[in-house]
């Protein structure tokens, strides 16, 4: 029997039910498509305008070119303030990675007097308006007669990161199974020998994560970094300088390339977790 | 000369082991020996204090009072890396970042020793999961978990096993399956189970001797033949399957034996197995030692007339009746489908008999109904 013959027996489902039917399935997929235009327009614009050849001002399209790809400290100054932030960046995000776990591990596994309040008083850097954070930790150098400039700045970073590091690892610690350890003491694994072999590696991805977050933070903080870095240029900076004159087009090769580069170090990160769980 | 405690072999002993909580003694004053080779099962409801008493062993817990030894060797206060004890946890506590060759050879590199490569294997030709080796926990079924866990420990030969409800998380089947298994590789390889379960059936298909445990004491320890046909308590008489216990005194002796008064009728059972101080006691029967007979036919042995088919049950392998007494209590009845006899209808009036021997008798200040309020099935621990 063909199957185009229409058997008038079965019934149809009316036009109206079908529409809503279809938007019922496809609904969370229309949304997701306008919530990612929305986060992407503007990381899209800025690596469309890497490629503008425009001279002194970086606002209207002049024409593509690749020179400031080929050349991307062609612009004064930018590639000092770079490497600055990501001197700061790797410094910052060290030292707070590693006083942010130990921190977790504290906070995270042991009963002690006063541990409530510190994990509440954890937050408090998160809490507290940057504008606040710079403005007091720069008086607080000045009184102490340090001046502002590569150190200060370290350490007022790694003060703001340390929190989120705290957040970070606390939440993964959490998620550990004690009995894991227990298993390992139970098998003859010493106390260090159980953080190497059992903590330490299942903690791990939360550890990364923490570091990844602190060096993005760090590298991108402009206010902070402002009260108390005195002349020296980092990236952010720059950026803030150069947008009374007009932003060069490098800035948007580096921005777009900072882009480029955390994402390639989430996706390696989600391989690399799929071939351990394979 | 002292030993390093790692070498220590013998039997496990236990001194006077208290571990208190605050006010709450989760362990209460216990004394035990546990003799090497053997597979000894801890068996109690949720809370009695097994796996406390486990953890103290394993030494992940320290006695408040007390001492432990193995063999000559005191190792309470040892760290556990430090025991030649191994555990096999509850959920298993596999390494999920490690391999399962990894997992089992955790121990082994550990301790620095040379041929690795070959005690795994070997070990995992026991638990019948070569294949497994380069696998990760996560993609291995419950009863493989199981079985790794298992394998982990004993490719440490340790002077003691130490199982924590090993078999709670799996389906009954496989359950069955694993206690024959377990069974087989405890005479395999020789050495000490101790086993915590709340599983009664469990406890009495593995081990050789039981400790029921509760609130944190041992209320009787034996043979599951030994428990089962004479327990001490009440609540062995509940929690080691099932009792009709019924309130009666002691009217005299007759050589062996004991007469004792039930409600007006005499019954009698040995002298060895009445655990009571006084004349007043409960004899206990097991629901399958009875045989129903209708009223007005001959029967051996005790008798207790009086009695009305409350409730029938068929379940196969047996019927399951509740026959109500003259004296207002419902007695438990198992009868085997074997003898031919058609089943008793509700209402009925019949005359329940057992041989003597099967009676025992416990003291007469007991709660009956200790051991009977917890059902084993239902709790995780």
């Amino acid at each position: 029997m063909s199957t185009k013959v229409k058997d008038a027996s079965i019934p149809t489902i009316p036009f109206k039910a079908r529409l809503s039917r279809w938007f019922g399935r496809n609904l969370l997929r229309i949304y997701m498509v306008f919530g990612f235009t929305y986060l992407f327009i503007p990381v899209a614009y800025t690596f469309a305008f890497s490629f503008n050849d425009s001279g002194k001002s970086n606002l209207i399209w002049k024409g593509f070119t690749l020179d400031n790809w080929q050349n991307p400290c062609g612009a004064p100054q930018i590639c000092t303030a770079l490497g600055n932030s990501i001197k700061i960046g790797l410094l910052a995000t060290t030292f707070a990675t590693i006083l942010g776990t130990m921190i977790a591990f504290a906070i995270g596994r042991y009963h002690f007097k006063g541990r409530s309040s510190s994990n509440l008083l954890i937050f408090l850097p998160m809490a507290t308006p940057e504008i606040v954070l710079g403005a007091s930790l720069l008086s607080l150098f000045l009184v102490f007669k340090v001046n502002p400039g590569f150190w200060p700045t370290v350490i007022a970073h790694v003060m703001f990161c340390i929190s989120f590091v705290v957040v970070t690892v606390k939440a993964r610690i959490a998620s550990l199974d004690p009995r894991l350890e227990q298993a390992a003491m139970d098998l003859y694994a010493n106390e260090f020998e159980t953080f190497r072999r059992v903590t330490l590696p299942l903690v791990a991805p939360g550890i990364a994560g923490a570091a990844l977050l602190a060096f993005s933070l760090s590298f991108d903080d402009f206010i902070i970094t402002n009260f108390n870095s005195g002349t020296m240029m980092t990236f952010p900076k720059f950026v803030y300088v150069a947008a009374a004159r007009g932003i060069p087009a490098q800035a948007n090769v580096i921005g777009s390339s900072m882009f480029f580069l955390a994402l390639a170090i989430v996706i390696a990160g989600q391989i690399v977790n799929r071939r351990k769980a394979r | 000369m002292a030993i390093d405690p790692i070498e220590a072999r013998g039997d496990l002993r236990l001194t006077r082991i208290t571990k208190s909580y605050g006010d709450f003694k989760a362990v209460d004053d216990l004394t035990l020996t546990i003799p090497k080779g053997s597979f000894f099962a801890l068996l109690g409801p949720s809370g009695c204090g097994k796996t406390t008493t486990l953890r103290m062993v394993a030494g992940l817990e320290e006695p408040t009072v007390g001492s432990i030894h193995l063999g000559e060797t005191d190792i309470t206060t040892t760290r556990p890396y430090q025991r030649p004890i191994n555990t096999v946890f509850q959920n298993y506590a596999l390494f999920p970042h490690l391999t399962i060759f990894e997992n089992i050879a955790f121990g082994l590199r550990r301790r620095g020793l040379k041929d690795v490569k070959e005690q795994v294997e070997k070990v995992l030709n026991l638990v019948e999961l070569p294949h497994l080796a380069g696998r990760k926990p996560t993609q291995l079924s419950g009863g493989q978990q199981q079985r790794i866990a298992l394998a982990r420990a004993i490719v440490n030969r340790p002077a003691l096993l130490l199982l924590d409800e090993p078999l709670g998380a799996l389906d009954l089947k496989l359950r069955r399956q694993m206690q024959i298994e377990l069974k087989w590789i405890q005479r395999e390889v020789g050495l000490t189970f101790v086993h915590v379960t709340h599983d009664q059936e469990e406890a009495m298909t593995m081990a050789d001797t039981i400790a029921v445990m509760n609130e944190g004491k041992i209320e009787q320890m034996g043979t599951p033949a030994d428990l089962y046909d004479d327990p001490e308590t009440a609540f062995v008489a509940n929690f080691l399957g099932q009792s009709n216990l019924i309130k009666g005194k002691i009217d005299g002796s007759d050589g062996d034996n004991l007469v004792i008064d039930l409600f007006g009728q005499k019954i009698s059972m040995a002298k060895s197995r009445s655990h009571a101080v006084d004349s007043s006691l409960y004899a206990g029967i097991r629901p399958e030692k009875f045989r129903i007979s209708r009223t007005g036919t001959q029967v051996r042995g005790n008798t207790l007339t009086g009695g009305r088919i409350e409730d029938v049950s068929y379940i196969g392998v047996s019927t399951q009746y509740v026959v109500a007494m003259p004296w207002g209590q419902e007695l438990m009845v198992f009868e085997q489908n074997d003898d031919g006899v058609p089943p008793f209808n509700k209402g009925e009036e019949v005359v329940i008999s057992w041989e003597p021997t099967f009676t025992f008798g416990l003291r007469g200040d007991e709660d009956v109904e200790a051991g009977t309020e917890v059902n084993p099935e239902e709790l995780d621990e």
